[in-house]
């Protein structure tokens, strides 16, 4: 087995740019979640239908690839408002029910043969982001330190979605210590006092989760821009999944959360991917007991371990609050 | 206004002039032949969800969880059943007595999982919404279990595989069809018996309607809890096996269900067995006549339109009492 092989496989992943665009697709479940208290277990919509406004704009429409961004982040504002409309005046679970619906549904939509002309289907879409990086000032080549490397066009793209990550980071910061940072978390510890003392909270719940919706249409975006290519399967509810335990994990609640999260999450899922191939080649682990094609599906099966335990015994994350996190949605 | 407001978010997707009507065959039966086929597929395919929502509706009404990993009941029902039937490694049972062990295998699981998992989370203390998720990682790893041991090529059970439809007038339907469809119907109407006419039904009825009066007077709600989690592990295999059975195994079946179950017990009324039932057999209805106007690859999405547009307009749903939203 070679750790030195294992190890920055597991690195790579957790400052790749698919932990980055994780990051600011959790710092929206976490403006739900761990701030308002909304269960949104569709946060993979708002991926959807930015990634998708974003392709459809350039390949179907032949519009300019920055129209394609506003359009992915008003379709994910108009699905915020479309999901908020009827659910926010619900209880929690069924906020949850009812997004995950949703962003099935899409999903479904899009990948239908009905929207074939449009979505391109099962096949999806792809090559719509050259003017993303014709920006590239990275000349070609790959860059990195010890064995870690990327390519000047995984580099362009790290330092974008990393970028992008500060700077709503900060910006999420300032919102949370507003006044309407105070609303929303006063509306999670209890609904009822913050109604009482006059503030209108299905607005505020409305406000959160179009916020947050927009961050999931960007990260979405970018996980589009980043393959140069959508696909409705791609958009699957096992990646909300991945967003809450990541969350979980860092800590939801807490502005770093998603970023701790998101590292270590990436970081680890990689470090048991790249330690059992390397364990089946070198005969540790004998392939009859877990094949290479099965290994997906164990580190799946480890994620939902993963949650299970996290929730049970340490629900606040790493640098969560455990008073924070005990939730009772009613 | 909601549909109208999804088609506005649609808007990117033109050519909606283009439906499925173009490609038919144009010598297929008439529109009213076709009609009647879809609702009898409807029912049949209503009756299968209603077997397994019934026990993510009795939980949800006795303990309030919503359990995401019941679909993964209804997988490991049909893969347990194949692997005592067809598999390899398997004794090679014929598909009744294997049925019979899955279910009872199911009753054990839904027994084994509130007294491991749901038990120990309760007396902790942990909140509604953490158990929820816990049930989201649960799901994940029961599916990918799953995954592994039965991997991901679809099954068929070795028995009743390819039948002729008996000819009844317009429509048709196989003998196996005819008897998962009856046999469905059979066991609702025996959950029903249960719950109106023995004491545990009884007991179980009290306790959704208000738990705290159903201890005080004198029921032990420990005791109702563990039945219900073994009734739904239960039903949820049989379930699994009925779809297995007329569609197909898969890995990922359950969770393909769980999304419709969801629609069933919401439009019936989340709590209400009664409303699950009728919730689920709409949604089954709904789901194959969309394929009357609608391509096919649609037919589970507007069947979670409609939970949308329910929760839009009823959303204690239509057996559902108003005091359980917030």
């Amino acid at each position: 087995m070679d750790f030195d092989v294992i190890l920055s496989d597991a690195l790579r992943s957790g400052i790749g740019p698919i932990a980055a665009i994780y990051v600011i697709a959790a710092m929206g479940l976490n403006l739900h979640f761990g701030y308002t208290g909304l269960l949104n277990f569709g946060q993979v919509g708002f991926m959807l239908v930015g990634g998708y406004g974003l392709a459809i704009t350039v390949v179907t429409w032949g519009g300019s690839m920055w129209l394609g961004v506003l359009v992915g982040l008003a379709s994910a504002v108009v699905l915020a408002l479309l999901l908020g409309l009827p659910t926010l005046r619900l209880r929690a679970d069924y906020l949850a029910i009812t997004t995950i619906a949703a962003g099935e549904t899409l999903r479904l939509f899009y990948r239908s043969s009905w929207a074939e002309p449009t979505t391109g289907g099962v096949f999806g879409l792809q090559r719509f982001a050259n003017d993303f990086y014709d920006l590239n000032p990275i000349p070609r080549g790959t860059y990195g330190f010890w064995t870690v490397e990327f390519s000047a066009r995984d580099l362009w793209v790290m330092i974008v979605a990393w970028g992008l990550v500060v700077i709503v980071g900060v910006l999420l910061a300032l919102l949370i210590h507003s006044p309407w940072g105070r609303v929303i978390r006063s509306i999670r510890d209890d609904e009822t006092a913050v109604r009482s003392l006059g503030k209108n909270v299905y607005a505020y719940k409305m406000t959160s989760l179009v916020l947050g919706g927009v961050l999931g249409g960007v990260a979405g975006m970018l996980q589009a821009i980043q393959v140069q290519s959508v696909s409705a399967d791609s958009f699957d509810p096992a990646v909300t999944f991945f967003l809450y335990t990541l969350l979980v994990l860092g800590g939801a609640g807490r502005i770093l959360g998603p970023v701790v999260g998101s590292i270590l999450f990436w970081f680890v899922l990689t470090f048991i991917d790249s330690a059992l191939r390397q364990a089946i080649d070198a005969g540790y682990i004998s392939s009859d007991l877990i094949s290479t094609s099965e290994i997906g599906a164990v580190r799946f099966a480890l994620v939902g371990l993963a949650l299970i335990l996290l929730m049970a015994f340490r629900p606040q994350g790493i640098l969560g609050s455990r008073k924070e996190m005990l939730l009772s949605g009613r | 206004m909601l549909v109208a407001a999804l088609a506005l978010l649609l808007v990117m997707l033109p050519s909606v002039t283009a439906s499925a009507q173009d490609e038919e065959v144009p010598h297929g039966p008439g529109f009213g032949a076709r009609f009647l086929q879809a609702l009898l597929d409807g029912i049949q395919f209503g009756v299968i969800i209603a077997i397994c929502a019934v026990g993510l509706s009795l939980i949800f009404g006795t303990i309030h969880l919503i359990n995401f990993a019941h679909g993964e009941l209804v997988t490991i029902g049909a893969t347990f059943a194949f692997f005592l039937n067809v598999s390899p490694a398997g004794p090679g049972w014929h598909l009744i007595p294997a049925a019979i062990v899955s279910v009872a295998f199911g009753a054990l699981l839904g027994l084994g999982i509130d007294r491991g998992l749901w038990r120990p989370l309760r007396a902790r203390g942990t909140g509604l919404i953490n158990m929820f998720i816990v049930t989201i990682g649960l799901s994940l790893l029961l599916r990918h279990i799953v995954l592994v041991l039965y991997g991901t090529r679809p099954g068929s059970f070795a028995q009743y595989d390819i039948q002729k439809a008996y000819d009844l007038g317009p429509v048709g339907i196989t003998p196996r069809d005819l008897t998962v469809t009856l046999l469905s119907v059979a066991t609702l109407l025996g959950v029903a018996a249960l719950l109106q006419r023995t004491r545990i039904g009884t007991a179980i009825r009290a306790v959704s309607e208000n738990r705290d009066l159903a201890e005080a007077s004198g029921i032990d709600v420990q005791r109702v809890v563990s039945f219900v989690w073994m009734l739904g592990g239960a039903l949820a295999a049989l379930g699994g096996v009925f779809f297995g059975l007329v569609e197909i195994v898969t890995w990922d079946m359950g969770f393909k269900l769980l999304l419709l179950m969801f629609a069933g017990v919401i439009l019936g009324g989340l709590g209400s067995a009664y409303g699950a039932m009728v919730g689920s057999l709409v949604i089954g209805i709904v789901a194959q006549m969309s394929t009357l106007w609608f391509p096919v690859d649609l037919q589970y999405a507007w069947a979670l339109l409609t939970l949308i547009i329910v929760l839009l307009v009823r959303p204690q749903g239509i057996l559902g009492h108003r005091e359980r939203i917030g």
